[in-house]
């Protein structure tokens, strides 16, 4: 009983260690599933947590977001028409270049749709706020202000306009956990844009991303776009992930490298997401929509680019290329074609031959021989002429 | 005749105690801010509130008991909103709130100084106990202790926490 007494203080924190010991020792033994990351328990706790937490969150969330909302479009309202300007600039550069982009991406379908590629596109997505981070340097995961009761599920994936920003880890009722691409404990299947190379990529640590899984390979250079290749089955092919930054080699794990990636979304300052809540094979009628609209554009310029000489310049359209996507009439007069004019001319040229009324069988030519050419022992007869 | 002296310890004279809506607000507003700032500025993650707070209870109470279950409970409530595996800095602050009750009994922790010096050597106590279990206890053999950043942890958590303790000073009951 002196020993117990004594020592009351040791015992009392070995028996509070021992205790947190066993229970992280269930969690980290349990086998790990995809849709249930946490045990039952675990996961009955977080939620109350979660519960207790999110009102808040969403309400310093809403504050937050009210005051910066009243500045940003209430206040700090210089150079709106500039960058108005500027922007709708962008928009028509970026319109023509989707005509461009839009034949190579039909090309690519039609390619894969031959090789047997099964493509999953974007089907629907629900949007959503951030209101929440896990405020801890270890983890990296936000809190959204959208749960089950919007249809979200674990292992969605959660992208911005920019790229891949993470998938849903926990789904409460209404909100979720998004465990961003730079969490330790998160992985990625992706694609080296213009090596083709497969690879994994993983979050760090120190919050970085990077691959882990090549060897050195000389043509992955700095710069090359990363994107989801689609084989983790979390993630459609083909989103933007990030850009390699560097190339170096990993010490903890000889003859692999450590090729950093520069994440495509500043994953530090989301601020509203996107969750794919369902992917398709096609594209959505409105995406179809468009791309189809963008091909006929594309092959409207290419003809006007390709035959400028078929189209008479005062015929209306013609400006914009879309007479030559009009078949001629049936009845309509043969265009007969007008010959260049001549830069050197010679004997041959037309015009240049005397007429064969003024031309005596067996003489010489009189015509003079331009450009050193030899005189012909017999007169040519004036090229298209009749008898 | 012989004057009798009673020998009372340090614990006994100066143990103090806070009101429950301290004891219960401080350290949950101490999570919570831990979770949200880091929303408004991401550098702010460097800090560890909950840290802070176990530090100042423990030192205050000066009853390791009272400290370690302190620092279980803020560490416990602090891995559930991380989304950590529950018992990672319940562990770490258990021993973080046991060692500084156990060694505010023996110093004077009112001293500025002496709190800046518990601050910073704790904070870095606590980046080894968490390297400690993460790399021992989960396996996780990527996890390094990175010293420059660590040591850089535990000046902004001193910086914070010497202001954090004067504020938390006006809240103590003295027994």
């Amino acid at each position: 009983m002196d020993f117990l007494r004594q020592y009351k203080n040791a015992l009392f924190l070995i028996a509070i260690l021992l205790a947190q010991a066993i229970a992280l020792a269930v969690q980290v033994r349990r086998p790990m599933d995809a849709a249930q990351p946490d045990g039952p328990s675990v996961r009955l706790i977080r939620l109350w947590a979660m519960t207790a937490v999110t009102p808040v969150e969403r309400a310093t969330h809403a504050v937050g977001s009210g005051a910066g909302h009243a500045w940003s479009e209430y206040i700090d309202l210089r150079h709106v028409r500039q960058q108005n300007k500027e922007l709708q600039q962008q928009l028509a550069r970026m319109r023509i270049e989707e005509a461009a982009i839009s034949e190579d991406a039909l090309e690519g379908r039609r390619l894969q749709a031959m090789l047997g590629f099964r493509e999953s596109y974007v089907g629907s997505t629900v949007a959503a706020e951030v209101i929440g981070a896990s405020g801890s340097e270890q983890t990296h995961m936000l809190t959204i202000d959208k749960g089950s009761r919007d249809g979200l599920r674990p292992d969605m994936a959660v992208i911005t306009q920019n790229g891949v920003v993470g998938k849903l880890r926990d789904v409460f009722p209404a909100t979720s956990e998004v465990l961003e691409i730079n969490d330790p404990s998160s992985g990625a299947g992706v694609l080296l844009a213009s090596t083709r190379i497969r690879a994994i990529l993983r979050g760090t640590l120190t919050g970085r991303v990077q691959i882990g899984n090549l060897t050195a390979d000389s043509r992955i250079q700095p710069g090359e776009q990363v994107l989801t290749s689609g084989g983790d089955q979390v993630y459609p092919r083909g989103l933007p992930v990030g850009v390699v930054e560097s190339i170096a080699a990993d010490p903890d794990h000889q003859p692999y490298t450590a090729i950093r990636v520069r994440p495509a979304v500043d994953l530090d300052r989301v601020e509203e997401v996107l969750v794919i809540t369902g992917t398709q094979a096609e594209p959505t009628p409105a995406a179809q929509q468009d791309l189809a609209d963008a091909a006929a554009q594309h092959a409207a310029d290419l003809s006007a680019e390709r035959l400028p000489g078929i189209h008479d310049d005062e015929t209306p359209g013609a400006a914009n290329g879309t007479a030559a996507a009009t078949p001629p009439a049936a009845n309509a007069p043969a265009t007969v074609p007008h010959p260049l004019p001549t830069v050197h001319s010679d004997r041959f040229t037309s015009g240049s031959t005397p007429p064969a009324s003024e031309m005596t069988p067996g003489a010489a030519s009189s015509a003079p021989s331009s450009q050193g050419a030899p005189s012909s022992p017999q007169a040519q007869p004036q090229p298209g002429a009749t008898k | 005749m012989m004057v009798t002296r009673s020998y009372m310890s340090r614990r006994e004279v100066e143990q103090q105690s806070f009101s429950i809506p301290v004891t219960v607000l401080v350290p949950l507003g101490a999570v919570l801010l831990q979770v949200l700032l880091p929303r408004v500025f991401h550098g702010l993650a460097v800090l560890d509130l909950p840290f802070i707070v176990t530090l100042f209870f423990a030192i205050s109470r000066r009853s390791p008991i009272a400290g370690t279950v302190t620092g279980a409970a803020i560490g416990l409530l602090q891995d559930v909103l991380t989304g950590q595996p529950i018992g990672v800095n319940g562990m770490a602050k258990s021993v973080i709130g046991y060692a500084g009750a156990s060694l505010g009994s023996r110093i004077d922790v009112e001293n500025t100084k002496t709190r800046a010096l518990l601050a910073f050597g704790f904070s870095l106590l606590q980046s080894v106990l968490l390297y400690l279990i993460e790399r021992r206890l989960l396996g996780i053999r990527a996890f390094h202790l990175m010293w420059l950043h660590e040591l850089l942890r535990a000046a902004a958590n001193t910086a914070v926490a010497l202001p954090v303790f004067l504020l938390l000073d006006r809240a103590k009951h003295q027994e």
